[in-house]
């Protein structure tokens, strides 16, 4: 019974959320008005017509090599992204806890961020040569910060009365943190998730097109190289797609499912 | 052998002293009141007795079984439905599952919430109901001793009046023993057996009153005469409403 409606609300959800697609492909839409714009006054050669790109697009992908690059390229922005998602949450959580940690590491997390990602991929060039770790380690460096500041804010902003709460009842250390405050900090964590995937996809491509590693970069810098617009701006676009389908697949419902009280929270009409 | 016992309780916030001396009992299946103007440290001292606080000094005897505890704020978590914030100390302490929505649904019956309402989360319901909610979790796990510090202060009067009923047939019902916080008098007198009145300057247990009769038996008239007897010729009471607001809770 209880299992049908549960299953019935994740069902209303995802129709809610197929039919906010609309909205989606409007602003797509608008995108695609703007570019042919820009095709029709500028050319060919310098901005090719959307539908041709999407053409080229498909004609990569058919062509059977496109597929292997972007599981190559999304395998590596995803190990990066795995890697930092682990390492800043850990950190994170254990900075927020220890105010000690959490000033020692504030100086640290200034400089990280404050070195340009370019600098990282040419050291990571020289130490590690055009390799999977190149790129790893640059998603590492630059996307961790921006995880390890999301799990410090949940940890701090989280609400203590709750675990109050949780003690009175009963709950021990390692239960308040499960139960009660974990859930509170991935609510902080979840954006800052999501903005280090968008970037490790960003900061992947750039790699390899630096570091000459092969993947969507490497498409890229021979399109480049050849002046051929009209597959650049199709590698592009699937590198998008890729982003996109990872994060709608794998970030979005998970958060949806960590996050079904707000919807429950928000007035009819202005569910999204 | 009293329930819970406190022993020379002191503690200090900041450097300055709010409790100092603090020695009460609580015996078995009694409600006590314990009052006392703002800022003289009643919350802090539920919160001592029930372990959340370590005391600076004194000692705290435990000895009933299993306690609970209903604070000022609901304290609901926003991301569980009603019936798993009323589950969690069921959650806690490891019941087996099969038997959980039974006890959920008796204690959410018990606090005047419907089986309708189990499948809210706090954001929908309101105020009163998520305060119904938070005693229920404390009924839950039928404990022998609650604390509830200040629970009402936040509802009006119509709405306060409903919560302490449904927390004099609880408590009749269930038996469990009860330190009750509060600064409202008629509410000390309505619900408990004893009423504790704590020093101004939380420097010990000023005096307690033993309101007659039992607790859902007194007539309305009675209590109301009680209080205004309190107020006006009983000198435990003259500092009852004093109220120091720039003092740290």
């Amino acid at each position: 019974m209880s299992l049908l409606a549960a299953c019935l609300d994740r069902l209303a959800r995802l129709g809610r959320f197929l039919w906010s697609a609309w909205a989606g492909l409007a602003g797509l839409a608008l995108i695609g008005a703007l570019w042919q714009a820009g095709h029709e006054a500028y050319g060919d050669f310098i901005l090719t017509a959307p539908l041709d790109t999407l053409a080229a697009a498909a004609r990569l992908l058919h062509e059977g090599r496109a597929q292997e690059l972007l599981a190559l390229t999304t395998a590596r922005a995803l190990a990066g992204f795995g890697l930092c998602a682990l390492i800043g949450t850990l950190a994170g959580v254990a900075a927020g806890y220890s105010p000690a940690t959490l000033r020692l590491s504030r100086p640290v997390l200034t400089l990280l961020l404050g070195v340009p990602p370019i600098a990282w991929i040419v050291l990571a060039m020289i130490w590690f040569g055009p390799s999977d770790m190149t790129v790893a380690v640059t998603i590492l460096i630059s996307a961790t910060p921006v995880v390890f500041v999301g799990a410090v804010e949940g940890v701090v902003t989280r609400d203590r009365g709750l675990d109050d709460m949780a003690r009175v009842f009963g709950a021990g250390p390692l239960r308040r943190f499960l139960f009660v405050s974990a859930r509170q900090i991935s609510a902080q964590l979840f954006p800052a998730l999501i903005l280090a995937l968008g970037s490790a996809f960003k900061v992947a491509i750039m790699a390899e097109l630096l570091a000459n590693a092969g993947g969507i970069g490497g498409a890229l810098a021979r399109a480049r190289a050849m002046l051929d617009i009209a597959e650049a701006l199709a590698w592009v676009s699937l590198a998008v797609a890729a982003l996109i389908a990872v994060e709608y697949v794998l970030i979005r419902p998970v958060r949806a499912e960590l996050e079904r009280w707000r919807e429950a929270a928000a007035p009819w009409g202005v569910k999204r | 052998m009293s329930l819970l016992e406190l022993n020379r309780i002191g503690h200090a916030f900041f450097g300055r002293t709010v409790l100092e001396g603090i020695t009460l009992t609580v015996e078995r299946q009694e409600i006590v009141a314990l009052v006392g103007p703002s800022g003289s440290g009643k919350s802090t001292l539920a919160h001592i007795a029930a372990g959340l606080v370590e005391p600076r000094e004194g000692r705290v005897a435990r000895r009933y079984l299993r306690h609970a505890m209903v604070f000022q704020d609901p304290r609901l978590m926003p991301w569980a439905t009603a019936a798993g914030n009323i589950g969690f100390p069921l959650r806690l302490s490891r019941a087996p599952r099969r038997m959980r929505r039974r006890m959920i649904g008796d204690a959410a019956l018990r606090a005047g919430l419907l089986p309708e309402d189990l499948g809210k989360y706090p954001s929908e319901l309101s105020g009163g109901m998520r305060q119904r909610a938070a005693i229920a979790r404390a009924l839950v796990t039928d404990p022998d001793f609650i604390y509830f510090d200040e629970p009402f202060t936040a509802l009006d009067v119509a709405l306060k009046r409903r919560m302490q009923d449904l927390v004099i047939e609880a408590a009749a019902s269930a038996r469990f023993a009860a330190l009750f916080i509060t600064h409202d008098l008629l509410e000390a007198i309505r619900i408990s057996h004893r009423i504790l009145v704590l020093d101004a300057g939380g420097r010990g247990i000023a005096g307690e009153r033993l309101p007659p009769g039992n607790p859902g038996t007194r007539d309305e008239a009675a209590i109301f005469a009680l209080r205004q007897h309190y107020l006006t010729a009983d000198p435990l009471f003259a500092h009852i409403h004093d109220i120091d607001e720039r003092l740290r809770p």
